[in-house]
């Protein structure tokens, strides 16, 4: 089998090329669907029979939290790949995860509190759930600021892509944690075995959303990602066409 | 809202201001990367 493919992927201005071309057929779809699915969530859902109105923050909360998770996810695996095969392209990938991780990790949370005061009668409680989670951002925050500490580019690198690798453990241990132990949070209605449980008026929203975010992520990092790498490849000849002086 | 305006709307405003200021954000990046990378090539050398 030829590892060309995988070969190139590691090569800088071929990612950059990549990365610039692919931004535009990701952004434009994610925008649709997240207009799309804002559509479908605030005006043809109905309202729940419990929370009324209220459960319409989940088109905010869920995408927000999920993009917690798959950020996450994929900042760890570019981090291994990093360490593993010593590709610098992919310690770019980890490095453009951060911010965006972290800054939907805070969007979780803070509307996982406006959601909970409504309905729990609390802003917050030390549950399984919103803890981890929170461990969640400070691991994010560690990851960025670990980054920033070390002045060695490599080294950098290196001892963050540690951090984020070993961190990743939190992520199955915020998903089961409702499942495990006794959570104010409830236990997983769409990512679970057998059918989801929300209905279809209201599952299809939350479906688009969730897509729409994730391809919107896609795009936001393809453009972070292209900055990390002018950034790495100080004298590159290839820059010199890419930035045109 | 029935009620829930004064938890929803907030919900949507925080969620919505953090996906747009990822999309500055990243933009802001590549705009100073590029700045940069055309310093360092205008400079002749590695700073």
């Amino acid at each position: 089998m030829s590892w060309t493919w995988f070969h190139r992927l590691g090569s800088p201005p071929y990612i950059y090329g990549l990365a610039r071309r692919l931004t535009p057929w990701l952004a434009w779809p994610a925008g649709a669907l997240i207009v799309a699915a804002l559509y479908g969530g605030l005006v043809l859902a109905p309202p729940d029979y419990q929370q009324g109105d209220g459960f319409r923050i989940i088109y905010m909360h869920a995408p927000s939290a999920w993009m917690s998770l798959m950020v996450y996810t994929t900042m760890a695996v570019a981090a291994a790949v990093g360490l593993i095969w010593r590709i610098k392209v992919a310690h770019a990938v980890a490095a453009s995860c951060a911010p965006i991780g972290a800054s939907f990790t805070l969007a979780a949370l803070v509307t996982g509190s406006l959601w909970g005061e409504p309905m729990w009668g609390t802003w917050w409680e030390w549950d399984p759930r919103l803890t981890s989670e929170l461990i969640l951002l400070f691991l994010y925050l560690g990851y960025m600021g670990l980054r920033g500490a070390i002045e060695d580019a490599q080294r950098a690198d290196r001892t963050s892509a540690v951090l984020a690798v070993v961190g990743v453990v939190n992520v199955p241990i915020i998903h089961y944690s409702v499942t495990w132990w006794n959570s104010l949070h409830q236990a997983p209605s769409v990512m679970r075995v057998g059918k989801p449980t929300l209905s279809t008026a209201m599952l299809v929203p939350l479906l688009m959303m969730l897509l729409g975010f994730t391809l919107y992520f896609a795009a936001v990092l393809l453009v972070r990602l292209r900055a990390e790498i002018l950034n790495r490849e100080r004298s590159a000849s290839w820059v010199r066409e890419v930035v045109g002086t | 809202m029935g009620g829930y305006a004064a938890f929803v709307w907030p919900a949507y405003a925080v969620t919505l201001a953090v996906a747009l200021l990822n999309v500055a954000w990243a933009r802001r990046a590549l705009a100073r990367s590029v700045a940069a990378a055309r310093r360092r090539l205008a400079g002749g050398g590695d700073s």
